[in-house]
C-alpha cells in the first residue's frame, strides 16, 4: 500500500485547473484569518492604553484615527493672571494625539478650530491649540463650579505600550496583579506533570511487557476510566481530602491532576510501549536485565516521544485548567490563587477593562502558546497515537 | 560431552493449542545444531523455550547437567540473536556489547577487553561508536552476533538471523557465521532457519520439525540422502522429491515398483516378502533422472521405464534445465544439467538408479519402517 | 524564603518522594527481599517478577481507584443520600427534586443542543481544513495556526471572545467586532450578543468549535493522508471530479476516524464548563449541566442535587464507555 508521503502529491489532478486551484488558497486564506481574528486582537489590545481600547476597535489601532472623542471636563488649578482666574493643562496624556476641531457644545462639536478662543457665557473664554493644551479664563474665580465640557474630535496615529504588562506583572501587590497566580499556576503545573507520567509510565510497561494474572481486566479498566468526566470525583474528593487531612492546597491538587491525567497517560504510554518491537526487550531479558532494569535503561529512552506527547497535554490541561484547581486548592486566603482563577476573578471586578483582562489573560496564554508551537510535533503525535487505531 | 538435552519437551498455549510434543533432542558441545522447517511449525517457539523466554509445558531441558526449566534467561549461559537484530536503538554499538556485561556488574577494563576482541574478529572497530541506525543490515547483523559473543555464552541461538538479509548479503553472512564456529570450536550453537540451503550448508547436524513433532534428526547429506519420511524428503532438496504412487510387485533385497501411471521402479531398498502388494510411494528426487536414450536403456538393463510423457513447460536455467512433465496428481519435474533445447513437447522416457530410488509406506521410508501395527 | 524558592522546594519534594518510590522498592527487592544470588537464585527471580508488576502498578492502581473509581460509586451514593437530614437515606428525592427546577431542564437541553452542535461542527470545519491544506504548499503553516486555540484555556478563550461579542452603547465606537460588522453592514443598534436568549448558546458554542476544530483537523489530516493514493487514482482515472472523490472515495475510507474524533468531541462537550462559567455563569438561559452542578455543590451547598446532575454526566457518558471498553477488548485479542 502506497501512501503519500508529501501533500504536494495530490495536486496532480486539481492543480490543472488554476481557478479551482486559487478558490483554495484564497477560502484557506480566510479561514486562517477568521481563527487569528479573535487571538490577535488580545494580543494587540493587551498593548494599546486604556482609552484607545475605548475609543476605537483594536482592528484600526495601526492606523492613524481621526475621530470623535468622548467629552472631557477641564480641570486644573486656578491661578490669577492679569486680573483674570486662569485654569491652564491639557487635555490628551499622549504627545502625538492631534486635535483636529473642538466645541463645547454637544450640537456644535466640531465649531472650533483648533487654536480659536470660543468665548463662554459670563465672561468665560476657552483656548485649545492643535496639541491639545488649554487655557481657560474667568472674570471670577470659579472654584466649586463645574468648568467646561469639550468635545473634541483628534487625529491619533497608532501606539503601543508595555505599560499593562507592567502592571499586571510588576506593580507589587494590587488586586489585578497575576505574579503570584502565575508562580502558583507553575507550582501547580509542574508536580502535576511530572507524576502521572512517573505513575503511568510504570504502570504502562507492566500493562505492556509483564505477564501478571487481571492484566487485560486492568487495560479494560484504564479504558472505561478514560472517559469517566471529573464532574463525579469533585464531591467525594473533596470529601475524602478532609477526611484525610490534606483539606485544600497544593499536594491535593497535585494528587487529584495526577489521578485525572492517568488514565490517558496509561493508555498512550501503553499503545506506544507495546509498539516497541518485542526482540529488544527480550534480548535485555536474555542479557540479564531485570524489568526495572529494562524499564529505566531500554523502554523509557525509546519512549521519549509517547512521554513527551503526553506531558504536552498534561502540561496544557493542568495549567488551563479551572475547575480543579478551584475545587481542590484555592481556599478563602487568595494566597493560592492560579492565572485562569485570576482572570474569572478580574471578569467580575473589571469585566469592561480591557487593557487588564486582555494582558492578564495573554499572561496566562503565552506559556502554553510557546510549549505548543516548540512541542507541536510531539502534540500531534500523541493525539494521533490516542485517537487513530 | 551434552551441552543441552531436551527431553518429552512439549509447548501449549492456553489449554488446547499445542505446538510442540515430545521432542526429544541432546545437543553436544562444540555442535552446530539448525532447526528447519516450515514457518509456523514452531522452530522459534522451541528456541525460546531453550533461551527461558517462553515457558516450558512438559519435559525437562537441561543445560550443562542442570535442569532449567524454570530458570530466567540470564541464568541459563545463553546469548541470542534475533532475526531483527534486536539492537538498542539508543545506544552504540559499543553500548550495545557493553550492556549485559554492564548488568553482570563486570569491571570497566575487562568490559573493554572483551569489546575491543569482539570487535576485531568481525572486523567492527570502525563503528563502534556508531548508532545502529547508522550501520548497514549486515553491519547490524554483525553486531547482534558480536553482542552475543561478549558474553561468552554455552549456548548461542539463533533465529533466522539472515531472514532480513538481501540474498548476496545472505551469503556472504552465512560464510562468516561458518567461519566464525571454527574459530569457536567450543562453543555450542542452535541455528534456526526455514531455509533449507542455510541448514544443509552450516549444520553438523539438522532437526527437522513438522507436524509439532520432529521429524528426522542427522546430518545434512544423511537427510538427502536418505530421508525417514516423505516430509524430511519432500523438504530437503530443491526441486522437491517427486513423489509417484505403485505398489510393491517383487521384494527381495531389491524391491520392485508397479507404478500407478504404468511405469516400473526398481530400488536398492530391500522389502521383506510380508510387503508384496503394498501400497507405496516412490522417491525419485529431479535431478536423479535420466532420459531415455539407448545408452542408458542398455546400461540399466531393462527396457521398462520408470515414467513417460510428454514435456509439457521446460525452463533452462544455464546450469540446468527443468522439464515438467504432467502427471496424475500434479507434475513430475525432471532436473538435468547443462542445456537441452527442443525437448518441449516431445515424449520422453525417465529412468532412475536403483540407488537413487526411496521407498515410503504410509509416508514413512520402508528403510526405516516400523510396523506400528 | 521566597515564594518562588518554596515553590521549587515543593516541586522537588514532591517530585522526589514519587521518583524514590519506585527506585526503594525495587532496590528492596532485588537486594533484599529477593536477592538474585545464593542458593534459590531461580526462585528468588523468578518471584521477584512475579511481585515486581504490582510494584509499578500500586501507585497508578491506587490514584485511579480513589480519584475516578471509587468516587463513581460515591457520587451515585450521594445523590440518594440527604446531607441536611443527617445523612438519610432518601431515594431518588434529589433526583426528583432536580426535575422539578426548570434551571435543569434548561441546561439538559443545552447541553444536548452543545451534543448536536458542537462535534458536527468542529468535524465538518476539520475535515474540509484538513482536505483543503492537503494540497497547499503552505498547509502546514495553516494548520499549526488553526491548530493553535487547542493550547489556550477555556477562560483564556471566554475572554478572547468576549472581546469579540463586547457590546458599547449605541452611538459610540464598537469595540467589540461582531458588533462593529453588525452595525456597519446593518445600520441597526448594537446587540449585547451574550444575553440573547437561545441566540447565545450558539455564540458560547462558537468558542468551543473554534478549539476543537483544529484537534478535527489534525487527525482527519493523518487519516486522509493514510488513504491509499491507487483508490485516488484509479478514482481520477475513472473520471471522478474532485468533489466525487472525496465524498464518495475519501470520506467512506475514513468513517471509523470521524467516529472517534466525533466521540472524543461529545465526551469534551459533556464536561464543558469553564466556558459557561467565564462567559455567562449559566444566566440568560444558557446554563449546562456541568456549570449547573458546580452552582448545586458551591453555591446552593446541595451535595444531594449536585451529586444527582453529576450522575446525569455520567449516565450520557455511559454508552462512549461501554463502546470503547467494547472496541480495547476487541484490539487485545
Ligand atoms: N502466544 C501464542 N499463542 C498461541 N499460539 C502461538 C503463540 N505464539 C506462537 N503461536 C503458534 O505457535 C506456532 C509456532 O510458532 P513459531 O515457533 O513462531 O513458528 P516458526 O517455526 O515459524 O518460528 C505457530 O503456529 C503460532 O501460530
Ligand atoms: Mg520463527
Amino acid at each position: 500500500m502506497r501512501v503519500r508521503s508529501s501533500n504536494k502529491a495530490m495536486g496532480s489532478f486539481v492543480g490543472q485547473r488554476p481557478a479551482l486551484s486559487w478558490a483554495v488558497h484564497l477560502s484557506m486564506l480566510f479561514i486562517v484569518f477568521l481563527w487569528l481574528f479573535p487571538t490577535v486582537g488580545l494580543f494587540i489590545s493587551s498593548f494599546r492604553t486604556a482609552d484607545q481600547i475605548s475609543s476605537s476597535g483594536w482592528w484600526s489601532s495601526l492606523s492613524t484615527q481621526e475621530q470623535q472623542r468622548s467629552p472631557i471636563r477641564i480641570t486644573g488649578t486656578e491661578t490669577q493672571d492679569k486680573g483674570l482666574y486662569v485654569v491652564v493643562g491639557k487635555l490628551f496624556s499622549s504627545e502625538a494625539v492631534v486635535l483636529r476641531a473642538w466645541g463645547t457644545s454637544s450640537k456644535r462639536p466640531n465649531e472650533y478650530q483648533p487654536g480659536a478662543t470660543a468665548q463662554l457665557k459670563r465672561g468665560r473664554s476657552l483656548t485649545i491649540d492643535a496639541d491639545g493644551r488649554y487655557r481657560f479664563t474667568a472674570q471670577q474665580s470659579q472654584a466649586g463650579k463645574r468648568l467646561p465640557r469639550v468635545f473634541t474630535t483628534a487625529s491619533s496615529p497608532p501606539e503601543f505600550t508595555f505599560r499593562n504588562y507592567d502592571y499586571i506583572l510588576f506593580q507589587g501587590d494590587n488586586s489585578d496583579s497575576m505574579a503570584k497566580a502565575f508562580l502558583n499556576t507553575f507550582t501547580v503545573t509542574i508536580p502535576a506533570t511530572i507524576i502521572p507520567i512517573l505513575f503511568a509510565a510504570f504502570a504502562a510497561y507492566a500493562l505492556a511487557w509483564m505477564e501478571f494474572p487481571g492484566r487485560s481486566i486492568l487495560i479494560a479498566a484504564v479504558v472505561a476510566l478514560l472517559v469517566v468526566p471529573l464532574q463525579l470525583a469533585l464531591i467525594p474528593l473533596l470529601k475524602f481530602h478532609n477526611e484525610i487531612g490534606i483539606g485544600k492546597g497544593y499536594l491535593g491538587v497535585w494528587l487529584a491532576h495526577t489521578g485525572f491525567g492517568l488514565p490517558l497517560a496509561i493508555y498512550l504510554l501503553r499503545n506506544y510501549m507495546v509498539s516497541l518491537p518485542r526482540d529488544i526487550i527480550e534480548n535485555a531479558r536474555v542479557d540479564g536485565a531485570t524489568d526495572f532494569q529494562i524499564f529505566t535503561r531500554i523502554i523509557l529512552p525509546l519512549s521519549f516521544p509517547a512521554l513527551a506527547s503526553f506531558a504536552i497535554f498534561q502540561f496544557l490541561w493542568v495549567w488551563n485548567d479551572l475547575l480543579v484547581a478551584r475545587v481542590f486548592l484555592i481556599d478563602a486566603s487568595g494566597q493560592t490563587t492560579v492565572m485562569t482563577n485570576q482572570i474569572v476573578e478580574l471578569l467580575g471586578t473589571r469585566g469592561g477593562n480591557w487593557e487588564i483582562l486582555a494582558t492578564a489573560a495573554f499572561v496566562s496564554i503565552v506559556v502554553p502558546l510557546l510549549v505548543f508551537f516548540v512541542m507541536q510535533k510531539y502534540l500531534v503525535r500523541g493525539l494521533l497515537a490516542g485517537s487513530v487505531k | 560431552m551434552t551441552e543441552l538435552k531436551l527431553t518429552n519437551v512439549s509447548k501449549r498455549y492456553g489449554n488446547n493449542v499445542e505446538v510442540l510434543r515430545d521432542i526429544n533432542l541432546e545437543i553436544n558441545q562444540g555442535e552446530l545444531v539448525v532447526f528447519v522447517g516450515p514457518s509456523g511449525c514452531g522452530k522459534s517457539t522451541l528456541l525460546r523455550m531453550i533461551a527461558g523466554l517462553e515457558k516450558i509445558s512438559g519435559g525437562t531441558l537441561e543445560i550443562d547437567g542442570v535442569r532449567v526449566n524454570d530458570f530466567p534467561p540470564s541464568l541459563r549461559g545463553i546469548a541470542m540473536v534475533f532475526q531483527s537484530y534486536a539492537l538498542y536503538p539508543h545506544m552504540t554499538v559499543r553500548e550495545n556489547m557493553a550492556f549485559a556485561l554492564k548488568i553482570a556488574k563486570k569491571s570497566k577494563a575487562e568490559i573493554k577487553e572483551a569489546i575491543d576482541n569482539v570487535a576485531r574478529i568481525l572486523q567492527l572497530e570502525p563503528y563502534l561508536d556508531r548508532l545502529p541506525k547508522a550501520l548497514s543490515g549486515g553491519q547490524r547483523q554483525r553486531v547482534a552476533i558480536g553482542r552475543s559473543i561478549v558474553r561468552d555464552p554455552k549456548v548461542y541461538l539463533f533465529d533466522e538471523p539472515l531472514s532480513n538479509l538481501d540474498a548476496a548479503l545472505r551469503v556472504a553472512t552465512r560464510l562468516e557465521i561458518a567461519q566464525l564456529k571454527e574459530q569457536m570450536p567450543d562453543s555450542t550453537m542452535v541455528y534456526v532457519t526455514h531455509d533449507q540451503v542455510e541448514a544443509m550448508t552450516l549444520a553438523d547436524r539438522i532437526v527437522v520439525l513438522a507436524d509439532q513433532s520432529i521429524a528426522q534428526v542427522g546430518a545434512p547429506l544423511a537427510l538427502y540422502e536418505r530421508p525417514n519420511n516423505e516430509f524430511v524428503a519432500q523438504f530437503i532438496g530443491s526441486p522437491a522429491m517427486n513423489l509417484l504412487s505403485g505398489t510393491i510387485s517383487a521384494t527381495g533385497p531389491q524391491t520392485t515398483i508397479r507404478l500407478d501411471s504404468g511405469g516400473t521402479a526398481r530400488s536398492n531398498v530391500p522389502s521383506s516378502a510380508a510387503m508384496q502388494g503394498a501400497a507405496v510411494n516412490v522417491g525419485v528426487r529431479p535431478e536423479d533422472f535420466s532420459l531415455g536414450d539407448a545408452n542408458a536403456i542398455a546400461d540399466s538393463g531393462s527396457a521398462a521405464a520408470l515414467f513417460s510423457g510428454q514435456v509439457d513447460i521446460t525452463e533452462a536455467l544455464g546450469e540446468v534445465t527443468l522439464l515438467y512433465l504432467p502427471a496424475e496428481n500434479g507434475r513430475i519435474i525432471v532436473k538435468l544439467p547443462g542445456i537441452h533445447q527442443g525437448l518441449r513437447g516431445q515424449n520422453i522416457a525417465l529412468y532412475a538408479d536403483p540407488a537413487k530410488v526411496h521407498i515410503f509406506l504410509a509416508g514413512q521410508s520402508l528403510l526405516t519402517y516400523k510396523d506400528h501395527a | 524564603m521566597s515564594p518562588l524558592m518554596q515553590g521549587v522546594t515543593i516541586i522537588v519534594v514532591g517530585v522526589g518522594l514519587c521518583v524514590s518510590y519506585f527506585f526503594l522498592s525495587n532496590w528492596l527487592l532485588d537486594r533484599v527481599f529477593l536477592p538474585a544470588r545464593g542458593q534459590h537464585i531461580d526462585r528468588n527471580i523468578n518471584r521477584a517478577n512475579a511481585i515486581r508488576p504490582w510494584l509499578f502498578l500500586l501507585p497508578a492502581v491506587i490514584a485511579l481507584a480513589v480519584y475516578l473509581a471509587y468516587p463513581v460509586f460515591e457520587t451515585l451514593r450521594l445523590s440518594l443520600f440527604d446531607r441536611d437530614q443527617g445523612n438519610a437515606f432518601i431515594g431518588l428525592a434529589n433526583y426528583q427534586q432536580m426535575f422539578s427546577e426548570p434551571k435543569f431542564w434548561e441546561a439538559l437541553t443545552n447541553n444536548l443542543l452543545w451534543l448536536l452542535v458542537v462535534p458536527a461542527l468542529s468535524t465538518v470545519f476539520g475535515l474540509l481544513i484538513a482536505q483543503l491544506t492537503d494540497r497547499l504548499w503552505w498547509g502546514n503553516i495553516a494548520k499549526s495556526l488553526i491548530f493553535m486555540p487547542m493550547a489556550i484555556s477555556f477562560v483564556g478563550a471566554a475572554v478572547i471572545w468576549k472581546l469579540v461579542y463586547d457590546a458599547r452603547p449605541a452611538g459610540t465606537e464598537q469595540i467589540g467586532v461582531l458588533n462593529a460588522l453588525y452595525t456597519f453592514f446593518s445600520g441597526a443598534e448594537p446587540q449585547v450578543w451574550l444575553t440573547l436568549p437561545f441566540w447565545n448558546n450558539f455564540f458560547l458554542m462558537v468558542v468551543l468549535i473554534w478549539i476543537q476544530t483544529g484537534f478535527a483537523m489534525v487527525i482527519l489530516s493523518a487519516a486522509l493522508r493514510g488513504i491509499p493514493e491507487e483508490t485516488i487514482e484509479a478514482a481520477v482515472v475513472d473520471g471522478a471530479n474532485p468533489l466525487q472523490i472525496f465524498f464518495r472515495i475519501k470520506v467512506p475510507q475514513i468513517t471509523s476516524t470521524i467516529v472517534v474524533v466525533w466521540t472524543t468531541i461529545t465526551i469534551t462537550v459533556l464536561k464543558v464548563f469553564d466556558i459557561v462559567f467565564a462567559m455567562t455563569n449559566g444566566q440568560w438561559e444558557t446554563q449546562v449541566l456541568a456549570n449547573y452542578m458546580f452552582d448545586k455543590l458551591f453555591r446552593a451547598n446541595d451535595w444531594g442535587v449536585g451529586s444527582a446532575a453529576a450522575m446525569i454526566i455520567m449516565l450520557l457518558v455511559t454508552p462512549l464507555l461501554i463502546w470503547n471498553v467494547i472496541n480495547a477488548r476487541k484490539e487485545l485479542k
